[in-house]
């Protein structure tokens, strides 16, 4: 079992942070919570260095996009404490339009790729990035293609439309 | 640094640097990737990586296929142990829709999972004796990942990309023939690990080419993303099958080999020892499926499991789900799930977001090789080029997934 509980990382975070910690739930019993850009890489600062939480490993950078929402990128961090066994998911909403974030690999050099690869698929901005450029795809690339808006096949074909495979 | 660019130079023999492209169809980078080098003699100056030849956009394409569709794209992320990537996926998907499965599928996984890992540890540590001169011990180890395949092909049909089980377990039972080639797999397979160690261990020239070569402390290991073998020839005991259990590993009695140094050498001992293990691993499991109610291979979940052809064509109930199913017209959960397993290069993460449409909204791999590949310019630097290259081979990089 885990060394320190959700309820217990709650407890810390919203004494630390107050607000700024929303939208806490636990699906399949991993931590959640929304945080926001300005605040983000001072929340993953203190959770890697608190010695109650001690997330020393960051597992993963990935982001999701929402097209219509206010805050329409959720750039999505998963922390790994494998001292106190524990795994935490924090997630921060970003303007689509403006999708910028200060970059995590003041903390974490394994940050880098994950964050280059975040910005080839999605266009997010780490700000403070030391070498911000695509990685997986070619650079002439126009598009950041894991947006929902750019569809996964030629649209101009007319043999494979998704409602004919009720996609 | 742009590569397309001549180097600059002032001319005086004494300070040019030669550019070396490494890749990204050299046979030494063993998998389509570049690395371009700039060499002071022998010694690595700087270095550039760059990934992504093989980049198949398999998260896209992840986004507009039902969740048994999604099986074959992770068969072809590290392709040479699909099967830990397939039950990856299986277990992703079974925690969202809550599936407890059986024991004995559980203790079925964990043969071909074992084996899976085997087959990984073979192809890196025999490239690091190959890539070091020792062609025989090569030679003499390879044959057994054949033999793994033949056990795969008995099991499901095929032999690399597997596409091995189904969401709730597996799509038939293992048959004789495969438990007989399982077991003279385990008779034959340590005595040939045996003479590949009394080969290599001890090896005056083995140890020369690889002890104390791009040693990697904890600290910058666990910095820099590594989990897996790398991780642990750092001196970190993590794995995620002790750390946490999926597929009743916890059932199990085995160790976790740790090295010290982070060299070269430590890690080949610790993918040596990680097959040992994967051994043991497989003589429990073949015990304790003998005390499992026979003939069990998947869960009782008809409304998420794929139906056998024969039960679709004469059962009413059946060709009903298995329409449901392959028109991705499942229950399941608006949720979102993490699950991770213990990859051959570390840990393999599944990040599902499922909003209850017919394919996964998001879903994200978290790629080993990808995260473990990183670190490999930065740690180049001064180092020789003949060191850097058995330094790739020992990172187990596979290109599949490295781009993904």
């Amino acid at each position: 079992m885990a060394d320190i509980t959700n309820q217990e990382l709650t407890a810390l975070l919203t004494e630390r942070f107050g607000d700024k910690i929303s939208g806490v739930n636990e699906p399949y019993g991993l931590l959640t919570f929304e945080t926001t850009k300005d605040v983000v890489i001072t929340v993953l600062e203190f959770l890697k260095q608190n010695s109650l939480a001690n997330f020393n490993f960051l597992t993963d950078i990935t982001a999701v996009h929402y097209p219509g929402r206010k805050h329409g990128i959720a750039v999505v961090y998963h922390l790994h404490s494998m001292v106190k066994r524990i795994r935490v998911r924090v997630k921060v909403f970003i303007d689509e339009h403006h999708p910028e974030i200060p970059t995590a690999t003041t903390l974490w050099n394994s940050a880098n790729w994950m964050e280059r690869e975040t910005y080839d698929l999605f266009g997010v901005k780490f700000e403070g990035h030391p070498d911000l450029r695509r990685i997986l795809n070619m650079d002439e690339l126009g598009v950041h293609p894991m947006l929902k808006q750019y569809p996964l096949e030629d649209p101009n074909r007319v043999d494979k439309k998704d409602e004919y495979f009720g996609r | 640094m742009n590569h397309n660019q001549p180097v600059e130079t002032d001319n005086d023999p004494q300070n040019e640097l030669v550019t070396l492209n490494l890749g990204p169809t050299h046979p030494a980078t063993h998998g389509v990737f570049q690395n371009v080098i700039q060499l002071d003699g022998e010694r690595i100056v700087s270095g550039i990586s760059t990934i992504g030849y093989i980049h198949r956009a398999f998260e896209k394409i992840a986004e507009h296929r039902p969740f048994y569709q999604i099986t074959p794209l992770t068969d072809r992320l590290n392709y040479c142990s699909s099967p830990i990537n397939n039950m990856g996926w299986h277990m992703t998907v079974e925690k969202l829709l809550n599936i407890q499965t059986p024991k004995r599928v559980d203790y079925l996984r964990v043969i071909i999972m074992e084996l899976a890992r085997i087959s990984d540890h073979i192809i890196c540590n025999t490239i690091i004796a190959q890539d070091t001169g020792a062609t025989t011990t090569f030679l003499y180890l390879f044959q057994f990942r054949e033999h793994i395949y033949e056990i795969y092909e008995e099991i499901c049909g095929a032999r690399l990309t597997t596409n091995i089980g189904r969401i709730g377990g597996f799509e038939r039972d293992f048959n004789e023939i495969a438990f007989a080639k399982i077991n003279k797999f385990l008779k034959e397979f340590p005595v040939a690990l045996q003479e590949f160690e009394s080969l290599l261990n001890r090896n005056r020239i083995f140890i020369d080419r690889t002890a104390k070569v791009a040693e990697v402390s904890a600290e910058k290991a666990l910095d820099y993303g590594w989990t897996g073998p790398l991780l642990r020839s750092a001196g970190v005991d993590y794995d995620v099958r002790v750390s946490d259990p999926y597929s009743s590993y916890e059932d199990f009695d085995f160790e976790v080999p740790v090295g010290t140094s982070g060299d070269i050498y430590d890690r080949y001992l610790v993918r040596n020892e990680e097959m040992w293990q994967s051994i043991r691993l497989i003589e429990q499991a073949l015990e304790k499926i003998k005390h499992e109610p026979a003939g069990i291979f998947h869960a009782d979940v008809p409304e998420f499991y794929l139906p056998a052809k024969e039960e679709v064509y004469n059962n009413m109930e059946a060709l009903i789900y298995h329409f449901k199913i392959v028109m991705g017209e499942i229950d399941a959960p608006k949720a979102e799930v993490y699950h991770s397993v213990e990859g051959g290069n570390g840990e393999l993460g599944f990040y599902l977001i499922n909003d209850g449409g017919r394919t996964p909204y998001r879903l994200h791999f978290r790629r080993p090789s990808f995260i473990n590949y990183q670190m490999f310019a930065p740690m180049s630097k001064g180092m020789l080029l003949s060191d850097a290259i058995i330094n790739m081979s020992s990172m187990n990089i596979i290109a599949g997934e490295l781009d993904a």
